[in-house]
Order: C-alpha cells, then structure tokens, then sequence
C-alpha cells in the first residue's frame, strides 16, 4: 500500500484545452505501469475530484509505459469560479491514492 | 527538407546559437506558434497578448532577417496570443516595425479568422455545431453575448499563401500544428507523418533535454520518416521525451484531431538515430468525411477588483469560517438598498491554514468597476475589523502586503463558445491577403 505518486516517476495534470483537465502517469517500468493500470479504478478518481465516472476517460499509452487520465474540469479555465487557469496544480488528490 | 521551430511561443526566448546552427544548414521553411488558450479567456476578450511586446520584438528581429536571406518562409501562427483581428494588427505593427529598422523587403500574406456571430447562429440553427464537452453546451445567449469569436484554421489557407510564393504568413488563431503540416503536405510529404512532426515541433524544445519550450528545434523530412534534433548542441532529444510529448495537453496520447482528419500514432516507432536525434515512423492520417473548425469565443462577464491579504495569528486563521460569513452577511445587509445581489459575486479564495499562516484574496466582480470596489473596500474593512470570540489581537485581523490594498483587475471574461462547427469548406472563416512590406 502506497500512494500512487510514489508509483511515477512523472505525475502532472494540466489543461486539454479550456474545459478538459487530463493527467499524465509515467513510470519508471512496465511493470509499475502495469500495476497501476490493473489496480487504479474510475471509482477512486470519481471520488478523489467529485465527478462522475461515467466521464473520465484512462488512456494506457505503454510506448512510455504511461497511462493518461482526462474528464471535463468542474469549473472552464478562467471562469470566476476557477481557481487554476491552467490547471497545472490539479494532480495532487491523484497524487494522493493509495494503492 | 528541413523546417525550423523558432520556439514553443513567440516571446519566449531562444538562444541565439541554436538560432544560428539551425542557419548555419539550408532552411526551408521557420515557423512559430504565437498563441494559446492556455492563459485563459481574457486576452481574447481584452485584445491584449500574454506575451511581452520587447520580448515579441527580439524573437521576430533576430530570425526574420535569416529567414529572408534563405528564402526560407516564415509562418506565425496565433498572432498576439489570442488571433483575433486586433491580436494580428498588433504583431504585425512589431514586425513593420523591425522592416523598416532593418530596411527588410518581403511579401507577407495575412490570414484573419474571425467569425461574426451570426455565422455562429447559423451554424447553431442548422445543427452544425459539436459539443467538446456534454458540460458545455453552446446557447443563442452565449453566442449573443460574445465580445469575440476567432475560429482555429488548419493548413488550407496557409497552404494557399504558399502557394503565392509569399515570404511571412501571419496568421490570426491557428491549429498549432498548420504552422508546421502546412509547408510539408504542400511540399508532398505523407500528412501522416506532417501532423506527427508538427504535434512535437509546435512546443519548441519541450521533446528536448534538458527540457525547454524556449528553444530552437529542427525536423528533417523524408518520404517515410522525420528525424529531430534540436537547434541547441547542449540539448538532445531523446525517444522518451519524442515519444511522451503526444501526451502532453491531449486527450488521447494515439490521436490528434485536426479539421482535416486524424493523425493515429499507433503505429508510430521511435528509434534513436544518434545521440540528438530522433527518427520517426509509422504515423498515419485519415481525413475525416466531415471537416470541422474549432470556434474559440468570450464574454464579459463582469469587472474584477481584489485585495490579498495574510493571517498570521493562529486564532484568526481558527476563526476564518466564521469572520468570512460574518463578512458576508455585513455586505449583503450593507448594500440591500443600493446594490440587488446580482450586482456583484464575491469570494474568498484561501489557502493555508493555522499551523503556518492563512493567505486570503477578497475575489469580487461587479456589474461595473465601481460596483467591484465598493463591495470590496466593504469587506476588507469588515475583514480587517472583525471580532471572534477570545480575539485578542484587536488592532487588526489582516497583513496588507501593499497600499493600496485593494487592486483593479478591469474586465472579467469567460469562454463564451468552444465548439466545433462542421464546415462546407476549410477557407469559409479565412480573410486571407498579401501585402508588400518595404522598410
């Protein structure tokens, strides 16, 4: 059991244009990669930013032994209620699963 | 043929040698993304650049004259940050400017790609426009209200200013990739492996290492791959950093959507040629039945007035629930015969908390500026002042780290309209003209 951020060896989020957040997982091996991918679940993410799972979408891109997370942020960039226009400080409660 | 990135946004900065080793070959074509959404919708809304106009001027007056002298074109994309029509008059008023300091002659075609926004209401009404999101829907009110609409055009009308034979394409908000797939589908390269090529070279030296977005990067095309290396000798690319760089502000790490088609990277291979370089392989286009345009648009929503301020005392930051509602309810009860509610939204954005020390923005936009600072004048006052149970710090609950506190932010402006319209043709929202520059 640990968090998930100790799993990478990159963990970052950041805008997909102004209303998708998306993060990028990158391990250091396959392996890790792998375990992450089989443990990980829609359901904790959902969770983790109070949305639904029926919008997140995680994307295995195993060229870099990668996995690719990305849902509609809650507020669009810039609107008055965003607090992260770029959304580039978005992957702590990710970085915060424990697995 | 070789094509040059000047770096991943105009105003950035590069180093000069790069610059001068990636001259130092035979250029064909340089090309520099100028714009993004990134920072948010205001500089659309306002007409301003994100980027600074000195630092605009010394990226441009340092790479146009090499350009010029290698007959190599020079297509910038995104003018002014935002690419709406003032966006483009602004970098092209810099680059008039570096013509006639350095007495440089040339052909520059402009592409405008603003669309009014009946042409959005048209679209609308005849089912032609995409949600990117199911959680943004595009309405008439929005369209309506919309200050400003660009859409993002695709390599057609750069290709057909190439086409003119002109030395400098400016181009209002464009895909970041036409500024690179354009000069290689309209040379005969596989567009596969143009849009793949244009995806990494867009950012600049961000497939590099060390990692740099302002950095000069090189791509060599061939008939079955193209190779990067970056203008700088102290960075290299690697097939990691080429290879993770389709991941970066994508929603899928395989596909890249253009008007055009789909690139699918799939199949795409990575292979290390030799230290700085990269060789890749394998990518593939499919046009899409349907072409679509991206429309960018932003409304004013407001005008903003702020004032920061810090807690230190650890009962204060205790209390901070409590002092914000009681904040909140003074202003609404203050103002209930002069200012509707509607008139104004305020927040308090905090972070910290007691075991350190508490930062707080007073957040309020109002109807006009006035209104803003009325509001916030009244509830920094109150914040200051307000009394909790055990206080004994009673001279004051906030550390003001200037004066004046309270700070203008000017209009507020929100995404409008980010959607996708189907199009008969993908030149309907380009105005596209040529222009002699003589300095």
């Amino acid at each position: 059991m640990k968090k998930l951020i100790d799993y990478t060896k990159i963990l970052r989020s950041k805008n997909a244009g102004p209303l998708f957040i998306t993060f990028d997982l990158i391990f250091h091996n396959l392996e890790d990669m792998q375990y992450v991918s089989a443990h990980l679940t829609k359901k904790h993410i959902a969770e983790a930013y109070e949305t639904a799972e029926e919008k997140i979408d995680i994307i295995a891109y195993d060229v870099v032994n990668s996995i690719k997370i990305t849902f509609p942020r809650k507020n669009v960039s810039g609107s008055i209620a965003d607090d992260d226009i770029y959304g580039c400080q978005q992957h702590v409660p990710l970085a915060n699963i424990i697995l | 043929m070789k094509i040059v990135a000047l770096n991943g946004l105009l105003g950035y900065g590069y180093s000069e040698e790069a610059l001068e080793v990636a001259f130092s070959e035979k250029v064909d074509y340089l090309g520099v993304d100028a714009g993004s959404t990134d920072p948010g919708p205001y500089y659309l809304g306002s007409g301003r650049s994100f980027t600074d106009r000195a630092a605009v001027k010394r990226d441009l007056a340092l790479a146009l004259p090499k350009a010029l002298a290698q007959r190599a074109p020079f297509i910038i994309g995104t003018a002014g940050g935002a690419g709406s029509a003032r966006h483009v008059a602004w970098l092209k008023e810099i680059i008039l400017e570096i013509a006639a300091e350095k007495g440089l002659h040339f052909r520059m075609g402009i592409v405008h790609s603003d669309v009014t926004g009946d042409y959005v209401l048209e679209k609308l009404e005849n089912g032609k426009i995409l949600n990117m999101s199911d959680d943004f829907p595009l309405t008439k009110e929005n369209v309506k209200e919309s200050t400003a609409i660009v859409s993002q055009i695709g390599i057609a009308p750069i290709i057909k200013l190439l086409e003119e034979k002109v030395d400098v394409i400016l181009c209002g908000r464009a895909c970041d990739t036409a500024i690179y797939a354009a000069p290689c589908i309209f040379e005969g390269f596989d567009p596969g492996l143009a849009f793949h090529m244009a995806k990494i070279m867009e950012c600049g030296g961000m497939c590099s290492e060390p990692v740099a977005a302002a950095d000069v990067m090189q791509a060599y095309m061939h008939k079955d791959y193209f190779e990067l290396r970056p203008g700088s000798p102290h960075r290299r690319c690697t097939v990691d950093r080429v290879a993770a760089h389709t991941l970066y502000e994508q929603t899928n790490p395989y596909l890249i959507f253009e008007p055009d088609g789909v690139c699918d990277l799939t199949h795409s291979q990575f292979r290390q040629v030799d230290n700085r370089t990269v060789r890749v392989s394998g990518s593939v286009f499919r046009e899409a039945d349907e072409k679509t345009l991206k429309l960018e648009g932003v409304k004013c929503s407001g005008y903003r007035t702020i004032c920061p301020a810090t807690v230190y005392d650890p009962e204060t930051c205790r209390h901070m629930d409590q002092i914000i509602q009681t904040v909140t309810d003074f202003v609404k009860e203050n103002t209930k015969n002069t200012l509707p509610p509607e008139n104004y939204s305020i927040r308090f954005k905090t972070n910290g908390g007691e075991e350190s020390s508490l930062g707080i923005i007073m957040d309020v936009v109002g109807k006009t500026q006035e209104i803003a600072d009325t509001v916030c004048a009244l509830a920094r006052s109150r914040m200051l002042h307000c009394d909790y149970e055990g206080r004994k710090s009673s001279a004051g609950n906030l550390a003001f780290p200037f004066s004046p506190s309270d700070i203008h932010v000017g209009a507020v402006y929100e995404f409008s309209v980010f959607h996708l319209a189907k199009v008969d043709s993908l030149l309907e929202t380009s105005k596209i003209t040529i222009e002699e520059v003589a300095g």
